[in-house]
């Protein structure tokens, strides 16, 4: 078992973390430290949250683009419930956010599965749709801090343990996917129905369905993560988390999940979320411009595509060795 | 404008010429345009100002012509989300040239030569590695872009020599503007190059079999990385124009263009997974995205509005069709 880890994905990504570490503490020591390391996780929570998300999503063949305007969407509306009705309980708005997260995921499940067509056009569309939807609902205005009732903002600050409620949500949450991807039939049928298709439909789960589910988990993180977002910058406004998507996606290709569906693990998304969310953080204090920090990551998900390419040639089993050459 | 490019449709029982031509996707697209500029015209008194028209035409003839390249990757299968970092790129690559002296020739050169070598780029680390084109160039649509930004930071290159406005904005007769006639003898080429030449012949075999195009003897690898290459020479050449319009060069230029243009290839017709598209439908396509665009701004509704009514008609016309398929077979079924 020991051995198998050693080899794994999440070994690599852990050696690499504990390296860029190492560099990092080299040119400003205070940054290891426990309290820093603390408010960085707290910084990345919502992007381990969204990469969770993103990687059921992966895991199926499927992509989705439209996560960044969903959160985007959803944390508007529910800035603008705040401001028509302060007195409503925090957890009521987080049900209003899942609820809507869910159901603008749901509609791209819906094209996917009963339309058929390909998810990449379907979230693409939903994409500008969701971000155009903002600007309606809003009439491009902006919601700032004033205007947002105390206890929407102080929600998400409220330490507990030690920790704030933002990076105990995302703990909660990776425990949830685990037992959800790990311990449940839908999180076989994740697996199966990007695995193999067609084998799958043979098997008796429905493909289809399956990956209407997927997105509906994609759209309810991304639900929460619109609240969680606009009561955290205590901001909302139509471009909030513009281009975040494709941040999502490379935590989850430096994470080792398989773009053509079927591999990856939830330990790998979350490490390469805190990878990026490491970088990001380290940039101003180790000195370096953070306009680096576009560059960075590019190239990290080109590494880290490579190599992810690499471990799954050597795992695929050669059934056809002149087929297998020709691809 | 007719069905026959298509190599995926061999049909078991052959209707006439102007059956198909009636029934195709340009033709929805035909019907779609000419809908949409009476609307405009109805609508708003400007609209039919040939000046006006004239300006219209810069909504689309940039992004158009990266996506005459893009829309052959896509049928053979590949796609390229750098393009608009690689026009960022190209530009502030020209604004260092021009900073560092030399004139519009040059600037131009290393305009086209970027976007060669970064199409280059994409092109080796998909056909050489074996890497999916997907995430590659979700990758290098960073690093380009993240190049631009590391050079120019929060500040921007102005102070083009004049000569070099010509691109973006010098007319070569009347109202047709210089970029309107490139785009014109852009579609041409690239139509010809698909419909009418082994090379497009191969381009429609690796998109709808790649492992059947191998065996025929068709270079696969070396096809993908011709098409790479051109993708970034337009998108280079788009800078040039681009960059000419503008008259300045920041890091955030061209920001957003990679989902326009694939909603453009998608609404001409062509298959999202490879294998079947026509030039003339990504014309069209173009066209109908530029009036919309304009139409709608004379009607002073704000951008991101638009862009909703993009979004909607990229979905509805890739659903209308299939809902309508499903329902005939539905229909069928029953009466079986």
């Amino acid at each position: 078992m020991i051995k198998q880890f050693i080899k794994s994905r999440e070994a690599l990504l852990v050696l690499a973390i504990l390296i860029l570490l190492g560099l990092i503490s080299t040119r400003f020591s205070g940054f290891i430290a426990p309290q820093n390391m603390a408010s960085v996780f707290q910084d990345t929570s919502i992007l381990i949250m969204l990469a969770l998300g993103q990687m059921v999503v992966i895991l199926t063949r499927c992509i989705d683009l439209s996560v960044a305007s969903n959160l985007a969407l959803t944390g508007m509306v529910v800035g603008l419930i705040n401001v028509a009705a302060p007195d409503l309980p925090v957890p009521v708005l987080l049900l209003v956010a899942i609820t809507l997260g869910a159901f603008l995921g749901a509609i791209n499940g819906i094209l996917v599965w009963k339309v058929d067509i390909p998810p990449i056009v379907v979230t693409l569309g939903t994409l500008t749709i969701y971000r155009g939807i903002i600007f309606l609902v809003s009439n491009g205005a902006w919601i700032n801090a004033h205007e947002m009732s105390a206890s929407f903002k102080a929600f998400p600050r409220y330490e507990l343990l030690g920790l704030p409620v933002l990076s105990w949500m995302a703990v909660v949450t990776i425990i949830l996917f685990y037992l959800l991807v790990v311990r449940t039939p839908l999180g076989r049928a994740f697996y199966a129905v990007g695995g193999n298709p067609h084998a799958a439909v043979y098997t008796g789960i429905n493909v289809g369905f399956t990956r209407f589910m997927a997105f509906v988990i994609a759209g309810a993180i991304s639900g929460v993560c619109g609240y969680l977002w606009v009561s955290r910058y205590a901001v909302a406004y139509v471009d909030i988390a513009g281009g975040f998507e494709l941040e999502v996606v490379a935590a989850c290709v430096i994470g080792g999940i398989s773009i053509a569906g079927g591999i990856g693990t939830i330990g790998g998304a979350v490490l390469g979320a805190l990878f990026l969310g490491i970088i990001k953080n380290a940039l101003p204090v180790v000195d370096i411009s953070p306009f680096w920090q576009l560059a960075i990551s590019g190239s990290a998900i080109i590494i880290a595509v490579a190599v992810n390419a690499r471990s799954e040639r050597k795992k695929g089993r050669i059934i056809l060795k002149k087929a297998e050459h020709a691809q | 404008m007719s069905n026959d490019f298509t190599a995926r449709n061999i049909p078991d029982r052959l209707t006439s010429r102007d059956q198909r031509a009636l029934k195709s996707w340009e033709t929805l697209l035909v019907i779609i345009a000419v809908m949409v500029f009476v609307i405009n015209a109805l609508s708003s008194p400007y609209f039919l100002n040939p000046w006006n028209l004239s300006d219209a035409t810069f909504n689309f003839t940039e992004k158009a012509m990266i996506a005459f390249a893009m829309a052959m990757l896509i049928v053979s299968g590949e796609i390229d989300l750098s393009v608009a970092s690689i026009v960022a790129l190209a530009s502030t690559a020209m604004g260092f040239m021009m900073q560092a002296g030399f004139d519009t020739p040059t600037l131009v050169l290393t305009g086209l030569t970027v976007g060669v070598l970064c199409g280059a780029f994409n092109g080796v680390l998909v056909t050489r590695l074996g890497l999916p084109s997907i995430v590659v160039t979700i990758g290098t649509m960073s690093l380009f872009r993240g190049i631009s930004y590391i050079v120019l930071g929060d500040t921007a290159y102005n102070g083009y020599p004049s000569s070099f406005a010509f691109f973006g904005q010098g007319y070569v007769w009347w109202v047709i503007s210089f970029e309107l006639v490139l785009f014109v003898i852009f579609a041409l080429i690239y139509a010809v190059i698909l419909h009418k030449t082994n090379f497009g012949r191969a381009v429609y075999a690796i998109g709808n079999n790649p492992i059947g195009a191998k065996f025929s003897g068709i270079r696969v690898e070396r096809v993908k990385f011709i098409l790479f290459l051109l993708t970034g020479l337009m998108s280079g050449i788009a800078a040039v124009c681009l960059t000419s319009r503008l008259g300045s060069t920041r890091p955030s230029i061209a920001f957003g263009w990679e989902l326009e243009i694939v909603t453009m290839v998608v609404l001409g017709g062509v298959n999202i997974l490879g294998g079947s598209g026509t030039i003339p439908g990504v014309v069209l396509a173009a066209l109908i995205m530029g009036m919309v665009t304009f139409g709608f701004g004379l009607l002073n509704v704000p951008g991101i509005v638009m862009s909703i009514f993009i979004g909607l008609l990229l979905i509805a016309v890739i659903a209308l069709p299939r809902l309508w398929t499903m329902a005939n077979a539905a229909r069928a079924g029953r009466k079986a």
